[in-house]
């Protein structure tokens, strides 16, 4: 789950982070009373999930609280398109309007998880910004990064480590001591995947300020941080992929017109490798997970028909905590309920397929066991709706 | 033989008297594992398919002496129930459990390793030595014993691999899942030493999976130090790309993960990688 700015200024604060004062304005008649506190001059910043916000001109400088107007009017309300929103632009439904400030420096900091030593990693440039991407492929020694161990956490030294890469002088070592702790008990307490302070400012005083902030929280955590669940955003390409989450299945809407629905991520991504293979293209990646319910494949079945450019369905399931029967009985209670006037190809094998294949009999359908067999039959299939059009 | 576990290995199940944990707790007595005992709190002295159950894991193993355990207990305890099997002595733990928080499987992955004990998983299949013992969610029918060992980031796909191997009259040594998340607790290299040292396995499968770096490091200890012939499919290759992590996990994973730098690097080490896992055994049988 991504977090907007405000929200994760929100967490920061919570953990002891200075930020800089801002006020989140959802209308425009919000604005006059909080620009006017904030003495005219402020910075109009855009609360999209997607990145590349700054390039895309979400991110506005208000010298007066008559520019401040312009740049809201001019945002609010409104899609931002930006290098990351796939051509679509994600709507603008709230500002953060914030203090300028002045700052000696900016700098890089984020927390993240390194699958390969299985730590968390705390990544610090002292040349923070938007490049910082170009920065780490071209000159990868200047952002700093060091590996905790999660049994014994954070200490004195990783933080010391991070801080002499700056070359600064004893002076701003306490804060930025207090800044970094603070920033890893947020990312283990909330379950972060992603904290990202970029750019984090040094300020003329010595001490370190988040001026923007991204952050993920790990979905799987969600259970025990309802704080979080409740102000969630879902960005709008995503709405379906969540929806289909809390039913428990894992959804990807694709381009093609050969829908399937498979159990298991990796057979579903070779399903979809065969597919392609076979000179189809997937309409989607839906996998109905392990132990599914008949009520599951019901729900799963409602999802893949919703796109109106699906003209056949391919069903691969290899049972193994997934039983054949339960996904067959999903089927004969889905099938009751609706008629399917798009063809479907079914593979129906591993556990309890025999009992599995008896339902489904009855209601006059029929499974491959093999899979080779069932695309070869799935290619057919698709050729002869592709000749009647 | 195989590795990791045979047919003298003890088992206990974590979650015996849940959905999934009873209902395999009986396919894998069927199989004929030993399944000497179970774990599921505040229900000790009941029993499930004649199987006795414990309150807790250090119970369970002085009574029965087993020295590993198979968890099928809900994500949010998941991580916990891991930390109890390897504090009550168990050195072979396997993991069903999907959806364990990654913050929480960093710790568990760390301690595991600091008490000289293997976790298999989490978000895996489990593990079997066909004809000797089943740990795990897989359809024991498919599998039959032979000289093919199996490593997989995937369950289901690995049934496909394994039937596919099996229709074709390959045999498998021991057949590994060792789990989709992030964060697992036995890796592909791991699997590969011990196959080079166990002399019934006589080539290996490898199905890898787009994302992480597992795949790569494989490819690197296969080409220094593997000496049997090895067979790789790697999943996702039509995926779309993933979402991503800000600019943080693009730079802490730079270049590595996608379909493309794995089979490269699988090639290099002399590796044979197929396009689909219907052909896997086409390749394997070029082996023998």
């Amino acid at each position: 789950m991504k977090l907007l700015e405000y929200q994760a200024k929100h967490l920061l604060k919570e953990y002891h982070v200075p930020v800089p004062e801002g006020f989140v304005v959802k209308g425009l008649s919000e604005l006059s009373k909080v620009v006017q506190r904030l003495g005219g001059r402020c910075v109009v910043k855009a609360q999209i999930l997607a990145g590349g916000r700054g390039k895309a001109g979400g991110v506005r400088l208000a010298g007066t609280s008559q520019e401040a107007f312009a740049a809201a009017e001019d945002l609010l309300g409104k899609p931002l398109e930006t290098y990351q929103t796939a051509g679509k632009g994600e709507l603008v439904n709230a500002l953060l309007i914030e203090e300028q400030l002045s700052f000696l420096k900016e700098l890089y900091f984020s927390i993240t998880y390194d699958r390969e030593t299985q730590t968390p990693v705390l990544m610090l440039s002292a040349e923070g910004g938007v490049e910082i991407e170009e920065i780490a492929l071209k000159n990868p020694d200047s952002i700093r990064k060091v590996r905790v161990n999660p049994m014994t956490g954070i200490q004195e030294h990783h933080i010391r480590e991070l801080y002499l890469s700056l070359g600064r002088g004893k002076e701003g070592y306490r804060a930025f001591t207090e800044l970094v702790k603070n920033l890893f008990r947020l990312y283990m307490e909330r379950d972060a995947a992603m904290v990202e302070i970029n750019p984090l400012v040094l300020l003329e005083d010595e001490t370190f300020l988040a001026l923007d902030a991204k952050m993920i929280i790990d979905d799987n955590a969600l259970f025990r941080h309802g704080d979080l669940v409740e102000i969630r955003k879902v960005p709008e390409d995503e709405q379906q992929e969540v929806e289909a989450r809390e039913k428990g299945l894992s959804f990807v809407k694709l381009d093609g017109d050969v829908a399937c629905m498979v159990n298991g991520a990796g057979l579903a991504m070779a399903t979809m490798d065969m597919i392609k293979h076979h000179g189809m293209e997937p309409a989607n990646f839906l996998d109905i997970g392990g132990s599914s319910n008949p009520q599951k494949v019901i729900e799963a079945l409602d999802i893949i028909m919703k796109n109106s450019r699906v003209k056949v369905v391919f069903i691969n399931v290899f049972g193994g905590i997934t039983r054949c029967d339960d996904v067959a009985n999903g089927f004969k209670k889905a099938l009751s309920q609706r008629t399917m006037t798009i063809p479907m190809v079914m593979r129906l094998t591993g556990t309890n397929e025999k009992e599995g294949r008896r339902i489904l009999k009855e209601i006059g359908y029929d499974a491959f066991t093999d899979l080779k067999e069932a695309v070869a039959r799935l290619k057919e299939v698709y050729n002869g709706i592709r000749e009647e059009h | 033989m195989g590795i990791f576990v045979n047919r003298e290995t003890k088992v206990i199940v974590q979650g015996i008297t849940g959905r999934d944990g009873s209902f395999h707790t009986a396919k894998m007595l069927e199989y004929g594992t030993r399944i000497v005992g179970g774990v599921t709190p505040f229900k000790g002295g009941s029993e499930v398919d004649g199987v006795p159950v414990f309150n807790t894991v250090s119970h369970a193993v002085a009574a029965t002496g087993a020295d590993t355990s198979i968890i099928y207990i809900p994500p949010a305890f998941a991580a916990g129930s891991i930390i109890e099997a390897v504090e009550a002595g168990i050195t072979n733990v396997v993991c069903i459990t999907e959806g364990i928080p990654v913050t929480d499987m960093m710790t568990v992955a760390h301690f595991v390793r600091s008490k000289g004990a293997r976790l298999i998983g989490p978000n895996c299949p489990g593990i079997i030595t066909p004809g000797e013992t089943k740990i795990g969610i897989m359809p024991g029918h498919i599998f039959t014993p032979g000289p093919v060992g199996v490593i997989s980031r995937s369950g289901t796909l690995t049934y496909e691999v394994v039937h596919n191997l099996t229709s074709a009259g390959l045999g498998q040594s021991t057949v590994i899942g060792i789990g989709g998340d992030p964060i697992i607790g036995t890796k592909f290299i791991d699997c590969l030493e011990a196959f080079e040292e166990d002399p019934e396995t006589k080539a290996v499968v490898l199905i890898g999976e787009i994302g992480g770096s597992d795949e790569e490091m494989a490819a690197a200890f296969i080409k220094e130090h593997f000496s049997k012939p090895v067979a790789v499919f790697i999943a996702g290759k039509t995926a779309p790309k993933g979402k991503r992590m800000g600019h943080a996990g693009a730079i802490i994973h730079a270049g590595k993960g996608t379909a493309e730098s794995k089979v490269a690097l699988f090639r290099e080490a002399g590796s044979v990688v197929v396009d689909l896992p219907v052909d896997i055994a086409e390749a394997v049988k070029a082996f023998f």
